[in-house]
């Protein structure tokens, strides 16, 4: 039986602590003491049109056309990344199959690189790394940070404290030098990077979904589903879990693309997958040395990395929106 | 208030203990044998065994420990193997163009989204809004590496406006040791500032909705007097908040930038002692980035008490 909430911890949750806007979203508990993860979170997720505005000409609940280029895009970076193998592409490591160092053309639609390599065919062949490493990394932190969030949230009390506690140390470790620690120390290959990133996740994401978990924990269903008897258990996984799923869903979609960020990053510094597998952040750094000469080979996949990351920022935004039960119910 | 701080306090201890236990052992948790890492493996037994004295690791763990961190709290954090300098001197030399770098980067990223934000919540909805709001959520899609090296790209390739890599210390040469910080302090700056853009709009924005503006409204007061001195303060909390922990998450975040612009800041010093297995180097860099992060947060909430009066009272009353 969770205890009731201390009277210091009222205070905190109740909104007349801080300013109105940010008490909206479930994402945005405690401002006092968040984590840069969540700072950047909150700052992705903020209300792009803020709640109620005088002139009241903003709908709610809308998915606009942006939302469904979002989606389109990144189904289509997730498609060709399955699909990778059986595309009539070039080997993404055989060089010379073209003129070294050239821009877009017909035979060569993203142009080749200093080595004379298929930029298309490394851009497809990256975006495998890019999403296996972004979706799996998430996946670990959510299995493990969602459930420590959940309890820390749930139970509250000593147990609440000692879990947020520990996340609260493990964030104060500088992440990205952590995982590089990480990678270089158990060797580069694509499952470290994952594990690596998997890991730093973990406390983030664990601060996160226990916000989130406060905030319905102390709902009426929860009350009622307790004094019919469940247990907490069942509480949990039947009544909290669905509801804390929604908002979660749409946070790690921008926690995706903060870990595909970290994986470019490491990629950037020659630390993802070894080379010459091709990899979005260790194009970017090959081509830095010709940025005089061919521009290209740096920036088209530096243009491919940020529309990518700019579509799961904007997805992930927008579902937030849709989610919010309070801010349209009004 | 006192009392609130006081609880503070209590919490940062066990904190701060647990960070500089977990520095410790995050060597220890990695593979490998640091002596062997350091010699080779093609090491006498003999010489392995010297080292292992050296680094003090054929002691049990808890002594290691305790002798480390009194070691630590004397300023003795070992030496680097490879130049045997000693870590606090490595640390003191590269911690200023660190400090430099942030603190730029952080007045550019405040000075230009104070005054934005000011405007786009004057009006919200109207184009300007919408433009910069917008285009604050496209910079916060820009990876760090990205825009350093677009930065690069445009001023140091094309318009030879600033140096692409490089340091001058600032008592060698002023002049050229800000032009040496500009591109990195901004590529630092454009997320800070999006993310300061976007929460201080939404916040003046809910702020406007209050009560008390519309009295102020009402009794004749111009809407610049309004936005200034009515709805900036109480809007600029969790800016203020916010702004601490970009600081703190940015003494472990420069490292990047610092690589990419040459910078001997302690972010590259992490990432060189880390790809040449410099351990005690290491272990030193990362107990720095984790206890000044943990410092500079525990002064944000203490400040922020002070700040808010809501805060200040609320704890006043438990």
């Amino acid at each position: 039986m969770p205890e009731p909430l201390p009277k210091s911890e009222l205070d905190e949750l109740s909104s007349e602590v801080r300013p109105a806007g940010l008490s909206e979203s479930p994402f945005s508990e405690a401002i006092s003491s968040e984590a840069p993860f969540e700072a950047y979170a909150d700052a992705v997720m903020a209300p792009s049109v803020p709640v109620a505005l005088p002139e009241g000409g903003f709908a709610r609940r809308r998915i606009g056309i942006a939302f469904w280029l979002s989606v389109g895009w990144i189904a289509l970076v997730i498609l060709l990344a399955l699909l990778a193998p059986l595309l009539p592409l070039h080997p993404p490591n055989d060089t010379g199959v073209g003129p070294v160092a050239q821009g877009p053309s017909l035979h060569f639609w993203l142009g080749t690189d200093d080595l004379g390599r298929d930029m298309l065919s490394r851009i497809i062949w990256g975006a495998r790394v890019s999403m296996i490493v972004g979706f799996t990394s998430i996946a670990i932190g959510l299995a493990i940070g969602g459930t420590f969030g959940l309890i820390a949230g749930y139970y509250r009390g000593r147990i609440g404290a000692l879990i947020m506690g520990c996340a609260d140390v493990l964030l104060a470790f500088p992440a990205l030098v952590l995982s590089l620690a990480i990678v270089t120390f158990m060797g580069q290959s694509l499952r470290n990077v994952t594990l690596a990133l998997g890991l730093i996740s973990i406390a983030p994401i664990a601060r996160i979904i226990r916000a989130s978990t406060l905030t319905f924990s102390e709902r009426e269903f929860v009350a009622a589903a307790r004094s019919l008897g469940a247990r907490n258990v069942r509480i949990v996984t039947r009544e909290v879990l669905p509801n804390v799923a929604l908002p979660t869903f749409s946070f790690a979609l921008v926690a995706v693309a903060i870990a595909i960020v970290a994986e470019g990053a490491l990629s950037f510094l020659g630390l993802s997958v070894k080379a010459p597998t091709a990899s979005w952040g260790g194009m970017i750094n090959e081509g830095r040395t010709y940025l005089q000469q061919s521009p290209h080979i740096s920036l088209i996949p530096a243009a491919v990395m940020f529309v990518t990351v700019l579509a799961f920022n904007f997805a992930g935004d927008s579902l937030r929106a849709f989610f919010d039960v309070r801010e349209s119910a009004l | 208030m006192l009392r609130l701080v006081g609880k503070k306090v209590l919490y940062l201890i066990p904190v701060l203990f647990a960070v500089t236990m977990l520095s410790f052992l995050l060597l220890k948790l990695l593979p490998g044998d640091p002596a062997i890492n350091i010699l080779g493996p093609s090491a006498t037994p003999d010489a392995v065994k010297q080292l292992d004295h050296h680094l003090g690791v054929d002691k049990p763990l808890p002594a290691q420990y305790t002798h480390w961190l009194a070691n630590a709290l004397h300023g003795d954090l070992g030496r680097s193997y490879q130049n045997q300098q000693t870590t606090v001197a490595a640390l003191k030399q590269r911690l200023p163009v660190t400090l430099e770098l942030i603190v730029l980067s952080q007045l550019i990223a405040l000075g230009l989204a104070v005054p934005l934000a000011l405007i786009a919540a004057s009006r919200p909805g109207g184009i300007f809004d919408r433009v910069t709001t917008s285009l604050a959520f496209g910079f916060l899609a820009v990876p760090d590496f990205i825009l350093g090296v677009l930065l690069v790209y445009v001023f140091a390739v094309k318009l030879h406006w600033f140096p692409a890599t490089g340091y001058t210390a600032l008592t060698t040469n002023p002049a050229e040791n800000l032009k040496s910080l500009v591109l990195p302090a901004v590529t630092l700056a454009v997320a800070s500032m999006a993310v300061y853009l976007r929460l201080l709009r939404t916040d003046l924005i809910a702020t406007l909705q209050q009560d008390y503006i519309s009295m102020a409204k009402a009794k004749g007061m111009s809407s610049r007097y309004i936005l200034l001195r009515h709805a900036f303060r109480p809007s600029s909390f969790s800016l203020l908040t916010v702004s601490g922990l970009e600081i703190g998450r940015l003494i472990g975040g420069t490292f990047i930038v610092e690589l990419i612009f040459a910078l001997p800041g302690v972010g590259s010093l992490a990432v060189q002692s880390i790809f040449s297995r410099d351990y005690l180097v290491v272990q030193g860099t990362v107990l720095l980035i984790a206890v000044g992060y943990v410092l500079v947060n525990f002064l944000i909430d203490i400040l922020y008490t002070v700040v808010d009066p809501r805060i200040r009272h609320a704890g006043a009353l438990a």
